[in-house]
């Protein structure tokens, strides 16, 4: 009532007041990371794939919790033999423009983004060595020259654009659909539960609802207008001011306050992405493992698996999930958390021990210990630092004098990488990995298999760990159609490389916060994605 | 002359700058793709190409006025900045006519009665005007005017309107409300400034012989000051506010950051993380420009306020 006094007494001013609140089915979300456009096709990045899943459908789509597949725009799939996969196509659909959905639409949206010129990285992983096919306005085959069973996983990226789409671009390029053209929205034209209305670079996103969608995804709002708040701070201030309905990344620090703000719901989900530790597994002399007075050494400890798990040994995660990650992470034994599909149920995440830790250190002749640095990014994962700082303690701690050295991301990266001309720089990093396709055949593809340029492997071993054993199991893993015996294949190569070899040492996932105006709640995405429609009001 | 100069060699600074720090195509990339993708993105980019190819490029194209499409949006690079231009602006010439409007008055007080308790406060406030961080404050003010008291918004731009071309959120209340605390916030530091020029132009002005002249001639209390004081002041004032108009544009970062506020100081920061190069050095080279010409319409400032000065050399 006082409130509302002040603000007559305010007159005009109180005029700007007729925020979300007042009119219930509109909301705004305060989020951190702005799409870098509208074009589907243009940019395989988070944020692109949450905002315009809304807008664009895809064939399959994720349960937030990326444990199912849901049938969108396909209602079913089956590998009709070794090759091909059917997919059936949802009936009635219409795009926004009113124009049906059919076939056609797929096999044009698949062959932009498989040719698709320009753009940051598109889909190409995922639309490579297929051919579709349509069959009849509601059926097509996909193809591919080898057994391929993440098909229905690949088809959870690719987004939906109409064929009759109009472009101002070049003929030849992108069927002269140019990204420019998404961006003004004369060519947003989608299937999904929203229309796209206006984007204001470096501001606000807005959709409303389509009155004429069909499929399985719920139509929360009438509006939503996306802003983009990069400071957490801010961000923490627009929900607390009532500004926003809901604010991602809430920062770890805030959220024991938030938790007894009562008119402040959080909704926390673990998310598929890993934190882990690589280490250089290729060099005989590595440039940042020294004896213990900082001089080089000819051998590389960090060669002998023996060693890469007294390093796991010396790690307290526990410790870390409580003290540096304020409680928002669980420790990690392998790629992908409790619940999804190929994951080994004998591996447990290491626990503290520095008594085992020394005497698998002795036993590979390195009792006395050697010198490491770690190196890690300071911008780009939840306390990335401090996690560094964390454990470069628990290793001197352990007779492993460390130090730390962090770094902005868009140095770190290119420095641990490496590429086909360069080594990776460093010999043992933090990085995190999320598993896009919600099982662990992706990080073991792009983490630990053999580094081969020519084949696409090892993308990312920035360890270079390389095990025959390893590389076999996971071609029989990527060819085997059948789901429960694909499951255990990788369960098996997840043992092989983390538990027994070491590839990497994991050391928690991480759990994504979300905080909203109470009387609403956020469906959690392990994804961490931050979207309209999987914010719902709470009973 | 020397201004061409002064852009071609920024050009190169700032291009050789940005090509030292890490790889873009690292930041763009998906985390999955793969080897031949990341090759490709780097060629779609020009990034394969060794540096002095890749800055006469740029050099070429930039004769042609097209510094280059940005590496994140794939859209010119000049127009994602002219796009953001609007908003940074409203705010760097609220914040500034802010500055003046209070800082002179204030300023003035406290030079005409520097012993006095109120002049006494005026210095001390700002003091902290000075020195507290423009970060801390615009989050306590978005804590005390937003969040407790919950009279303006917290974030953002409000709507815009068509105004001479261009997008300006000033001629609606709504505009107004989300203006008000980014661009005091922006103000504070340099109405501190204008505070001290006024109250130290003032106390040295009020002793020279043309004041004492005037008082002495029975000219009234007010028009000195309105007069002879004031304008004499100005000049030190506008010298330090022209520069200081260039580094509110430029570098109204943080409150940018903030406050969430859609102008180019955002897009620069964000740029930077991202590596943009082509914007980051379009963003530089249209800010040496502007500082070229505040120097330049400074200078003609000057021989307004003071007939002594003359645009042309003095021939010796």
């Amino acid at each position: 009532m006082n409130r509302f006094l002040t603000r007559a007494a305010l007159g005009a001013i109180a005029a700007i007041f007729i925020s979300s609140a007042a009119m219930a089915d509109n909301a705004t979300l305060g989020i951190r990371t702005e799409p870098s456009s509208i074009d589907p096709h243009f940019h395989n990045l988070g944020p692109n794939n949450g905002m315009l899943g809304q807008i664009f459908g895809r064939l399959v789509e994720w349960s937030p919790d990326m444990r199912t597949l849901i049938p969108r725009l396909a209602t079913s799939w089956k590998a009709i033999n070794d090759t091909t996969w059917e997919f059936k196509l949802r009936t009635g659909v219409k795009f926004h423009d009113g124009s049906d959905f059919t076939a056609d639409d797929v096999v044009f949206s698949f062959n932009r983004a498989d040719n698709y010129v320009g753009g940051n990285s598109g889909f190409r992983t995922y639309t490579k060595g297929k051919t579709v096919k349509k069959i009849d306005d509601h059926t097509i085959h996909i193809s591919t020259k080898a057994p391929y069973p993440l098909m229905p996983n690949d088809m959870a990226t690719v987004l939906i654009l109409s064929s009759d789409a109009k472009g101002t671009g070049e003929k030849d390029k992108n069927f002269g659909v140019s990204a420019r053209d998404f961006n003004n929205g004369s060519a947003t034209i989608g299937t999904g539960p929203y229309k796209f209305v206006e984007w204001k670079k470096g501001d606000r996103i807005v959709l409303e609802k389509y009155a004429g969608y069909k499929g399985p995804l719920a139509q929360p709002w009438d509006k939503m207008t996306f802003k983009f708040i990069k400071s957490e701070p801010s961000r923490v201030s627009a929900l607390l001011a009532g500004d926003v309905d809901l604010i991602d990344n809430v920062p770890a620090e805030d959220i024991a306050t938030l938790k007894k703000n009562n008119k402040v719901t959080l909704s926390q989900g673990v998310s598929s992405r890993v934190m882990y530790l690589h280490m250089d597994q290729f060099r005989d002399q590595s440039p940042f493992v020294t004896d213990k007075n900082g001089k080089p050494l000819d051998k590389n400890p960090l060669r002998d698996p023996r060693v890469r798990k007294a390093l796991s040994l010396m790690i307290d995660r526990a410790s870390i999930v409580k003290n540096v990650m304020s409680g928002v992470a669980i420790p990690a034994g392998q790629f992908l958390p409790e619940g999804f599909f190929g994951r080994s149920q004998k591996l447990k995440p290491d626990p503290y021990d520095p008594a085992a830790a020394k005497k698998l250190l002795a036993e590979a002749g390195w009792g006395d210990g050697f010198g490491l640095t770690i190196h890690g990014p300071n911008d780009r994962y939840v306390n990335d630092a401090k996690i560094c700082e964390a454990i470069g303690q628990m290793f001197s701690a352990n007779g492993i004098p460390t130090k730390v050295v962090t770094m902005p991301g868009n140095v770190f990266f290119k420095r641990a990488n490496g590429g086909p001309k360069s080594d990776p720089e460093f010999s043992l990093i933090l990085v995190g990995w999320g598993s896009g396709t919600g099982e662990p055949s992706s990080p073991l593809k792009a983490l630990l298999a053999t580094y081969d340029n020519a084949k696409g492997l090892g993308a990312a071993n920035r360890g270079r760990h390389s095990d025959p054993a390893l590389d076999k199991l996971l071609v029989q893993a990527l060819t085997m159609v059948d789901d429960t015996k694909r499951g255990a294949l990788l369960a098996q190569a997840t043992e092989l490389a983390i538990g027994k070899n070491y590839g990497i040492i994991p050391l928690h996932y991480q759990v994504n916060t979300w905080a909203s105006r109470k009387g609403l709640k956020y469906q959690a995405r392990a994804d961490e994605r931050s979207i309209g429609i999987n914010l719902i009001k709470d009973k | 002359m020397q201004a061409a100069g002064v852009v071609f060699l920024m050009s190169l600074l700032v291009f050789s700058g940005v090509f030292l720090i890490g790889d873009p195509v690292e930041m763009l990339i998906a985390e999955d793709a793969e080897e031949s993708d990341r090759e490709m993105v780097k060629r779609n980019l020009g990034l394969d190409q060794p540096y002095y190819v890749q800055y006469l490029r740029f050099v070429a194209a930039a004769l042609r006025g097209n510094l280059g499409d940005s590496f994140v949006f794939e859209e010119p690079a000049l127009l994602l900045i002219l796009d953001r231009m609007p908003a940074t602006f409203e705010l760097a010439i609220f914040a500034l006519l802010l500055a003046i409007v209070i800082g002179i008055p204030l300023g003035m007080w406290a030079g005409l009665k520097p012993e006095s308790i109120s002049a006494r406060t005026i210095m001390t406030s700002s003091i902290l005007g000075f020195s507290l961080p423009t970060f801390w404050v615009g989050i306590m003010m978005i804590m005390l005017f937003a969040v407790v008291l919950g009279w303006l918004p917290s974030t953002g731009r409000g709507p815009t309107q068509s105004f001479l071309g261009l997008q300006v959120s000033f001629l609606s209340m709504e505009g107004w409300s989300h203006l008000i605390l980014p661009a005091v916030n922006l103000a504070l530091f340099k109405l501190s400034l204008v505070i001290r020029l006024a109250r130290a132009g003032t106390r040295e002005v009020m002793h020279q012989d043309y004041i004492k002249f005037a008082r002495a001639k029975g000219v009234s209390r007010s028009r000195i000051i309105l007069v002879h004081v004031l304008k004499n002041i100005l000049i030190p004032v506008v010298t330090v506010l022209g520069l200081e108009f260039g580094g509110l544009v430029a570098f109204s970062v943080v409150t940018e950051t903030v406050f969430a506020w859609p102008g180019m100081g955002r897009l620069l920061i964000e740029s930077i993380s991202t590596l943009d190069r082509p914007v980051i050095v379009a963003y530089l080279m249209i800010i040496v420009l502007l500082f070229v010409l505040i120097n330049l319409v400074v200078d003609v400032l000057y021989s307004v306020l003071d007939p002594r000065v003359r645009l042309t050399d003095v021939k010796g």
